[in-house]
């Protein structure tokens, strides 16, 4: 009977490690991020130890022609307009092979302004480091000494077709937090988005 | 004269007329997650796909001829879309009818995927197109976050048989 109480804690340990581990590859959240160093549409390269004021990052994987990252496109550029000014600006990043998706090649990419990067990742080496596997798929980084830390992953906000329906803002809640010096409460969400148009092997 | 008058008007129907137009029922998640739970020894390959994602769309033909070459068997494929409820009318049903899909669709209506992603397969990321082979009597389960040709499919599905 003594015994039975370890085991049973133990099973429980490794029953809730099993549940809590991530099944994909990637960052979750607490993990260090590697920096990255990727070509932006005016032709510079940019890495994340570039912009010394930074206090985080909101890195955005995205594209040209994935409708739903064309319904978040406004949503993402007021998410730099709001934490840009606080310390985290937004870089996007497309990784999408322009072979499949000709709408994203680099050219393509020149369409846009926006007033932060826009990376292409040619390898989809970031991508897969990441883990992201859709587009849009937001990552919010967070600078510890030199190092940038994973504090959120997922979704922008709980609807996609019309931001004014959305109920539960995801993203601007876990920056809340994170600005605040506390970890995300919803610090990892998921969303419906267009897969990652990854090189065909 | 009134063969003439006639003519427009049996265009007209000819053109209104469908080969084949199923109605797509318009779900919520809980009636989606009772039809993955179903207690029957059929195997089930739920694909979940838009209208508006190209990958998806290309794969579906695979789906339609899978569903045939299993025609008989204790097999049913079931199409979910998650274009938005709005464009059902306006695009999902003309595209079910265009490309002749005869697998059932059902479109499901849920704005925060959040919310049930988790619920049918926690290695679901979110992206689509994405793939559920089930069979809920013998608790055999695959999932495919990816594109499939009818060849995997085909293999995915024999592990099931």
């Amino acid at each position: 009977m003594k015994k039975t109480l370890p085991l049973l804690a133990l099973c429980f340990v490794l029953l809730s490690s099993f549940m809590l581990r991530p099944l994909a590859e990637g960052y979750k959240v607490g993990d260090k991020a590697t920096d990255f160093k990727l070509k932006n549409i005016d032709g510079k390269m940019v890495s994340l130890a570039d912009n010394k004021a930074a206090k985080g990052y909101i890195v955005v994987f995205t594209c040209n022609t994935c409708p739903f990252a064309k319904a978040y496109e406004s949503r993402i550029i007021e998410l730099n307009t709001k934490y840009a000014p606080l310390g985290y600006p937004v870089v996007a990043i497309n990784p999408n092979d322009p072979a499949v998706a000709p709408g994203d090649s680099y050219a393509a990419m020149q369409s846009k302004k926006y007033a932060f990067p826009y990376l292409v990742d040619e390898s989809q080496q970031v991508a897969k480091t990441f883990g992201a596997t859709r587009t849009p798929h937001l990552f919010v980084l967070s600078k510890k000494g030199s190092d940038f830390v994973v504090s959120y992953i997922g979704a922008i906000d709980d609807n996609s077709e019309d931001a004014k329906l959305a109920k539960t803002k995801y993203v601007e809640n876990a920056m809340t937090e994170i600005l605040a010096g506390k970890p995300a409460t919803t610090k990892e969400t998921k969303a419906i988005g267009c897969g990652i148009k990854w090189k065909r092997a | 004269m009134d063969i003439l008058k006639s003519v427009p008007f049996a265009v007209g129907l000819l053109l209104s007329a469908p080969a084949f137009a199923q109605n797509i029922a318009i779900i919520k998640f809980p009636e989606l997650q009772k039809r993955l739970a179903r207690p029957t020894d059929t195997t089930y390959v739920v694909n979940f796909w838009a209208t508006w994602c190209a990958p998806c769309v290309k794969e579906l033909p695979n789906f339609e001829q899978l569903r045939v070459a299993n025609a008989g068997k204790k097999v049913k494929v079931l199409l979910v879309s998650l274009d938005y409820a709005s464009q059902l009318d306006k695009k999902v049903t003309p595209f079910v009818k265009q490309r002749g899909l005869k697998s059932e669709v059902v479109l499901l209506n849920e704005p925060d995927p959040n919310e049930w992603i988790d619920k049918v397969d926690g290695k679901w990321s979110g992206a689509l197109p994405f793939t559920l082979i089930f069979n809920n009597k013998t608790k055999q389960r695959a999932s495919f976050e990816r594109e499939l040709s009818v060849a995997e499919l085909t293999t995915a599905l024999k592990k099931f048989q």
